[in-house]
């Protein structure tokens, strides 16, 4: 087993071990003076350890407690504990979007018009759409806690370096690359399609390049024969013709994302490419520190020829919010809502790689580990014209998973272009 | 009546009662005689299996009848989640890969328990030692016996990625099929199982008095003709447990299809264990989760029912009637 992950399998096992020993001593934050904050367990995650542990040198009053919960079954955990009631956490981590729309059906979230009326600053500190994007029907329900994150292009500047030739610009490049890389031996294109939500980002940039954004907005409104464009067609036929070609080798069916071993094998030179959310860096920076900070490179997604989307459109995710229970008692929580924009706060978003949504964040960037990766990203998020939200996160649950099982038979070729599009375009 | 009965009963009368009344009279006169425990000896038991089981089943069924995310009050939708239930497509092959999961596991893990069971009875050199390591796997959890096979089997980073190339194989990887991956967790359930299975045998085979083998010995018998006509016949009982114990457990079987394959590649391995969790924790489809919970629990009840019907095991007759 490569060090690295053993290295990261062990510390997830400690986290985990920690995490759990934090829930035996109190669980149930509501009502007991603790506060009790659920958040994705990710390599990120020292920015909120931090902002917990100054949140409770500077308040003796009350005491936060960060439940960090496993990435992979997050979402289920945390729909449990909210069920349950007593378990419910008093404030947690989320996309915002299709995220957060059944607890506020429910009436549990608590709506942050009047916190935001009595503290001002708090809405300016954040870039408005940003800021919109935390927004369920009108109202305000999250305050940004992370960097934002677009999908990028990941390329090992080794690896193109050997082989002698330059990232990717136009979709010919992208071609003529696996053609390249496949006669040097290296996979062009690492995927870790044993988790499959890797799998929809291509999806997610194809129908965005060449149907433009109006033909997944459609889909998010609810009208499901938005499937049958026939951007997602032709995006489904360009996904089996770039398996068959080889582009993602031939076993990313069983290399995982969250075990690591897609980014080794981008970082190990075993492929040349890899297309991933933002926090990649971080990802690597932790497991492949010397990598990340010498080889990797990153070109955004490149337009497709004829394609009716604007070159220059992201997806991603725009950030993650903190969105509050309301269980009548919130002032602690609010409170600590202002550390998310702390000076302290950004100051050490900024030092582990990522990029704030604070209006003042550009000038922080030189700051950054790679000040270079930082102010790219800085600018791509700045002048896109749409961001598109994570379409797992967009959609409700119902059809998102089984939409991602869809694309998941896609790219194993488990369903012809033409049965995915029927299949999606069937989910109610 | 059958013409075998008279003349079993015959052999077996006389030299049963006496030894039964000798028995009982030679017990402590004036104790109270010993026959049934009264009925108050299930309560505990009884209370258990209602609070965990019954309770549960009844409000699965009552979920299966309405639609719920998890949050706020389940909504009466009638059977709805049930005609969904059986035109989909994703059920149906479930209900395929169960039936092949469970059969597959039956037809793997009997020989191969049965065979090492009888070994591990012998008194031959090596035996102890060779068995304990056999029943490692046993002491193992579950998941970590998922997480061991699919890191040993990851093709970039697992020991298969080096093994591969060395026998001419590179490429090997057996995630990615459909084929392959339900193959793989065949093989890790067998991997896990086995030493439960082989340990039932060996007590069972333990069992199987000297005297018999000693009798087919002087009829000139030898170790096959023994093993098919003393010993399979012996362990009727310890295979109709066996065999239920695997039926039902392959039924069920969960966590590790979960952690190696999540159901994949595609649906390739979503048995219904499987489907229940993902449309109920991953879709928060808890209705429609519910009913393919009820689906489950019915079969696994007639299949096991059904075996001890048709094994004889309900009667629990022994196996050494007669000697």
């Amino acid at each position: 087993m490569n060090p690295h992950r053993a290295g990261a399998a062990g510390a997830l096992a400690l986290l985990l071990f920690t995490a759990t020993a934090c829930g035996g001593s109190g669980t149930g934050g509501s009502g007991d003076g603790e506060m009790n904050i659920a958040l994705r367990q990710d390599s990120l995650a020292v920015v909120q350890e931090n902002a917990v542990k100054r949140f409770n040198e500077q308040n003796d009053g009350s005491k936060a407690v960060l439940n960090q919960i496993a990435p992979d079954g997050y979402e289920d955990k945390l729909r449990t504990m909210m069920g349950s009631g007593q378990q419910a956490p008093d404030m947690f981590f989320n996309w915002g979007g299709g995220s957060i729309e059944p607890y506020i059906e429910q009436e549990m979230l608590l709506p942050l018009g009047a916190t935001l009326q009595e503290n001002p600053e708090m809405e300016d500190a954040f870039i408005p759409s940003i800021m919109e994007a935390g927004k369920v029907n009108d109202t305000q329900y999250g305050i940004p806690l992370r960097g934002t994150q677009p999908v990028i292009l990941f390329y090992n500047e080794k690896v193109f370096e050997e082989a002698g030739v330059e990232p990717p610009e136009t979709w010919g490049d992208v071609q003529d690359l696996i053609d390249t890389f496949k006669q040097e031996g290296v996979t062009p294109f690492a995927l870790g399609g044993a988790t499959p939500w890797t799998e929809l980002m291509w999806v997610e940039y194809l129908v965005d390049r060449i149907g433009g954004h109006e033909v997944f907005e459609r889909i998010a409104k609810g009208d499901s024969s938005g499937w049958k464009d026939p951007a997602v067609l032709e995006s489904a036929q360009i996904i089996q013709d770039l398996v068959d070609e080889g582009a993602f080798g031939q076993n990313f069916a069983s290399v995982g994302y969250d075990d690591g071993a897609a980014s080794a094998l981008l970082a190990e030179g075993k492929a040349a490419m890899h297309l991933m959310g933002s926090w990649e860096y971080s990802t690597q920076l932790a497991d492949a520190p010397e990598f990340a900070k010498e080889d990797l490179g990153y070109v955004p997604f490149p337009p497709m020829p004829d394609g009716e989307g604007h070159p220059q459109a992201v997806v991603g995710n725009p950030t993650n919010y903190f969105s509050i229970v309301d269980d009548g008692d919130t002032e602690a929580e609010t409170e600590f809502l202002k550390q998310t924009y702390s000076d302290a706060y950004v100051k050490d978003l900024v030092k582990n790689g990522e990029i704030p949504t604070t209006t003042g964040a550009e000038e922080m960037l030189d700051e950054a580990p790679n000040p270079d990766f930082a102010k790219f990203q800085y600018a791509m998020v700045r002048d896109a014209p749409t961001f598109q939200l994570s379409w797992d996160q967009a959609l409700p649950r119902p059809q998102a998973e089984p939409m991602v099982t869809e694309i998941e038979k896609l790219f194993n070729k488990q369903v012809t272009p033409q049965e995915f599009v029927d299949n999606l375009a069937a989910l109610q | 009546m059958s013409v075998a009965s008279p003349n079993r009963d015959g052999l077996t009368a006389p030299e049963r009662s006496p030894a039964r009344t000798a028995r009982s009279g030679g017990a402590r006169p004036g104790a109270p005689r010993a026959g049934r425990p009264s009925a108050l000896w299930g309560l505990p038991a009884l209370l258990f299996f209602g609070l965990f089981a019954v309770l549960p089943m009844v409000l699965v069924v009552y979920l299966s009848l309405t639609t719920w995310g998890g949050l706020g009050t389940p909504q009466f939708i009638g059977m709805e989640n049930w005609t969904r239930l059986v035109g989909d497509p994703v059920m149906h092959q479930a209900i395929g890969l169960t039936v092949m999961l469970t059969v597959g596991s039956w037809a793997v893990q009997t020989p191969i328990s049965l065979l090492l069971g009888v070994w591990a009875a012998g008194r031959q050199r090596n035996r102890a030692v060779l068995s304990a390591i056999f029943f490692v796997p046993l002491l193992l959890s579950s998941a970590a016996i998922a997480l061991i096979w699919r890191a040993l089997l990851d093709p970039n980073f697992g020991p298969l990625a080096k093994i591969g190339p060395m026998i001419g194989m590179p490429g090997l990887d057996f995630l990615s099929s459909e084929s392959g991956a339900f193959g793989v967790i065949l093989f890790v359930s067998a991997w896990q199982f086995i030493p439960l299975h082989t340990l039932l045998y060996q007590g069972g085979a333990r069992q199987i008095p000297e005297s018999l083998y000693q009798a087919a010995e002087i009829d000139g018998a030898g170790r096959y003709r023994a093993f098919w006509h003393i010993t399979l016949p012996q362990l009727r009982n310890t295979m109709t447990t066996s065999s239920v114990l695997m039926v039902v457990g392959s039924l069920t079987y969960f966590d590790t299809v979960l952690i190696i394959t999540n159901g994949g590649p595609g649906h390739a391995t979503t048995i219904v264990p499987y489907l229940m969790y993902e449309a109920g924790f991953q879709n928060y489809q808890y209705g429609y989760a519910s009913a393919v919970a009820c689906v489950l629990v019915a079969v696994a009840t007639i299949a096991s029912l059904l075996m001890v019907r048709f094994t004889g095991f309900g009667k629990m007759r022994s196996t050494r009637e007669g000697m």
